[in-house]
């Protein structure tokens, strides 16, 4: 079926669902690349007037991916939930933005809503929306999570402390961690991506990781992202595996590049769930996606990169995850281009992730080969705490020195707190004034890099100061 | 019986992370936000610098290696970055160009500018230099050294095709860090044809004074290249040989 707009005598045609969806996005060079764009502002905003037309049900209608041949798809469909979807049944895409805007779509109305809500519906819904209204629909709609920390609680802001290191060095690993919590980062999870992926090294970061933690008690979980069947092999051995992790996309086939399927997403939750280390009521599964990846892996079957990531979301929903991430300037400027392409991005994928009933977080980032910089991350940061996100990474510095991106520094963690009064999880906001890093006021105390006196318990744990 | 360390200044040697920088409130230090911007700076110039193909192919000619110079698709750097698809595709007068330069080697070795000019001003040379001794060594027959602007790491299976190389090397400025903007990489792929996806490469990485070195860089090289040429296929199917076990030299 095709899709038409007539503006001032010119007739915009557009074939068919998927074309309508691609040529409505907000303009982003991984889309131009995938050869699916708008060719200029105005086509742009022809389809974006079709699509504020098309009502909502067309979504549950038409696939943009048969479920046939993707198991993604099939997800989507299977998992929607009709009675949920009534109260917006009979709206258009422009009326849903209209409606998500209006003081009815409260906290609870939203959370009502989203098994009703398909992936493909908020993607069309957020590129009707200027950044303000992504913000201001996102910030109604809280997402608590919990392990040791409660994650999402409205007004707060949990970090991932991600104390990489180019060859995995346990030292260089555990001097970083400590690092970021002096600093006060952690309380969503002490999370390493590992620059090796085997079976033993995996092992011996969370013994690492664990140990951590028990020493200095921290209200907090922690995870090696590895490959999920490396988590599975793991937690066979008895591997004190907080979290289970994986990358995920927006189609089966994107999440075979990743080599994965839900299957197997399956057999780890279950297994991580067995391990017993979770309360019965928490969370512990942690997925990261990123807009570009079914593109780049050369299976968004056409479908632009804002729904194919929204669609990744599908999948992360369908565990019960206790965090997710959209890792959104990472992937380059062939999908992203600049600050302004990763900001608004950053945002779209908060707001869909948030309207799919996702605890979501965004590790604000870039690359050098991206037109970006510091400044556009600040803003970023910024922004994403007025949306209410559930939290941010940090890392020493903003510079990751294994996976060589820039993402927020500790220290960005210290401006949400002190400045945008974003306190982190209570737990961790308690046991920070326990341990000595911060005052009764949440203030960072005393000079940074001083290892307070609870800290000599882990800190025994790194080689001596040289004589 | 060591002390334990009273400041994470004291364990800056564990990690190159940017640890223990100091706060004032939120902020860093003036000196640490300036070196961060610096940083910066030199990877974005890293990215933007055009690589001088003259200058690559006079050091050639000073190290004994004749070279040819080609070009991708791509227009200019913006688009370079944009387009990774006409970075992989051969500029037809470039194919001409490389017509010229005879068919039938054994190695091909490709030089190309990648996202770090950097990189390959300080490193490529001697890295081409020293594994074109090797090939020498080896026996094996080398093509003119090819020199590329605006190259993605698969123009080197059009380049490989053409001149009809059975294995083409492709010396690449990576994506740059903020802490290090002059890493080299080196793609090796076996019976290099277009279209090739990214599993039938072997890599090594992070060629640079303070990473891996040229030197070493080089017999990894060639212990890859042996491995090629005598399985007769590349990436993630090649069985690689601990070196003390590596086969001898054929001829």
């Amino acid at each position: 079926m095709a899709y038409t707009t007539v503006i001032e005598g010119t007739r915009f045609s557009f074939p068919d669902l998927k074309s309508l969806m691609a040529k409505a996005t907000p303009a982003r060079s991984g889309d131009q690349l995938a050869g699916i764009a708008a060719e200029g502002p105005v086509e742009r905003l022809a389809a974006q007037i079709a699509l504020a037309d098309l009502p909502l049900k067309a979504f549950l209608a038409q696939e943009l991916i048969p479920s046939e041949e993707d198991e993604v798809s099939d997800l989507i469909a299977r998992r929607h939930d009709r009675a949920a979807f009534a109260p917006v049944s009979s709206l258009t895409v422009g009326a849903f933005r209209e409606w998500l805007l209006s003081p009815e779509a409260d906290g609870a109305a939203l959370a009502a809503l989203a098994p009703g809500l398909t992936p493909e519906m908020v993607a069309a819904a957020a590129k009707l929306c200027r950044l303000q209204d992504l913000l201001a629909i996102a910030a109604k709609r809280p997402v608590v999570t919990r392990f040791r920390s409660t994650i999402g609680l409205p007004g707060r802001l949990s970090t991932r402390n991600q104390p990489n290191h180019p060859t995995d060095s346990s030292e260089g690993i555990l001097v970083s961690a400590l690092d970021g919590l002096l600093m006060g980062s952690g309380d969503a999870v002490i999370g390493v991506n590992p620059a090796t992926d085997s079976l033993p090294d995996y092992i011996r970061i969370v013994e690492l990781l664990e140990t951590l933690r028990l020493r200095l008690g921290v209200p907090t979980q922690h995870c090696c992202l590895g490959h999920v069947t490396v988590a599975i092999e793991a937690m066979g051995r008895g591997a004190p595996v907080d979290l289970v992790f994986q990358s995920v996309a927006g189609s089966q086939k994107a999440n075979a590049g990743f080599g994965v399927d839900l299957a197997v997403l399956r057999e780890a939750a279950e297994a991580g769930r067995a391990l017993g280390r979770c309360p019965a009521d928490g969370q512990f599964m942690y997925f990261e996606t990123g807009q570009g990846s079914a593109l780049s892996a050369d299976a968004h079957w056409g479908v632009d990169q804002q729904t194919m990531e929204a669609r990744a979301y599908a999948v992360a929903r369908d565990f019960s995850p206790l965090l997710v991430n959209t890792v959104v300037g990472f992937i380059g400027p062939e999908y992203l281009y600049d600050g302004k392409q990763i900001i608004r991005a950053g945002l779209e994928d908060h707001f869909c992730g948030k309207l799919l009933g996702l605890p979501m977080g965004v590790d604000v980032c870039y690359t050098n080969h991206a037109d970006a910089d510091g400044e556009d991350m600040d803003a970023l940061l910024t922004l994403l705490c007025a949306a209410g996100v559930n939290f941010v990474i940090t890392v020493p510095g903003a510079d990751d020195v294994m996976l060589n991106y820039q993402s927020l520094s500790h220290h960005d963690a210290v401006f949400a707190r002190e400045t945008l009064g974003r306190p982190p999880a209570p737990e961790f906001e308690a046991w920070l004034r326990e341990v000595g890093v911060t005052d009764a006021r949440g203030r960072l105390r005393g000079a940074a890099g001083e290892l307070p006196g609870a800290f000599a318990a882990a800190s025994r744990l790194l080689p001596g100061r040289a004589a | 019986m060591s002390k334990a360390p009273s400041t994470l200044r004291d364990l800056r040697a564990l990690t190159q992370a940017r640890i223990a920088l100091g706060a004032h409130g939120a902020g860093l230090p003036t000196a640490a936000s300036l070196a961060f911007g610096l940083d910066h700076a030199r990877a974005r110039e890293a990215v933007w610098t055009p690589l001088d193909p003259g200058a690559i192919r006079d050091a050639l000619r000073a190290q004994g290696l004749e070279s040819v110079e080609v070009r991708s698709t791509v227009a200019d750097r913006a688009e370079y970055l944009r387009r990774p698809d006409k970075g992989r595709a051969l500029h037809p007068e470039s194919a001409a160009a490389l017509d010229g330069a005879g068919q039938g080697f054994d190695v091909a070795i490709v030089i190309a500018d990648g996202l770090s000019a950097t990189a390959v001003a300080l490193n490529a040379v001697p890295a081409a230099a020293a594994l074109a001794a090797r090939v020498r060594r080896a026996g094996w027959s080398l093509a003119p050294v090819v020199v590329a602007t605006q190259g993605r790491v698969a123009l080197g299976d059009p380049i490989g095709a053409r001149l009809q190389a059975r294995a083409v090397v492709v010396l690449i400025g990576e994506r740059p860090g903020l802490s290090a903007s002059d890493s080299l990489g080196c793609y090796v792929t076996f019976a290099p044809e277009p279209g090739l996806p990214d599993s039938r490469r072997n890599c090594i990485s992070n060629i640079r004074q303070d990473g891996l070195s040229v030197e070493a860089a080089a017999g990894q090289g060639e212990a890859l290249l042996r491995a090629m040429l005598a399985q007769g296929t590349s990436g993630v199917g090649l069985r690689r040989e601990p070196p003390a076990l590596a086969a001898p030299p054929t001829s």
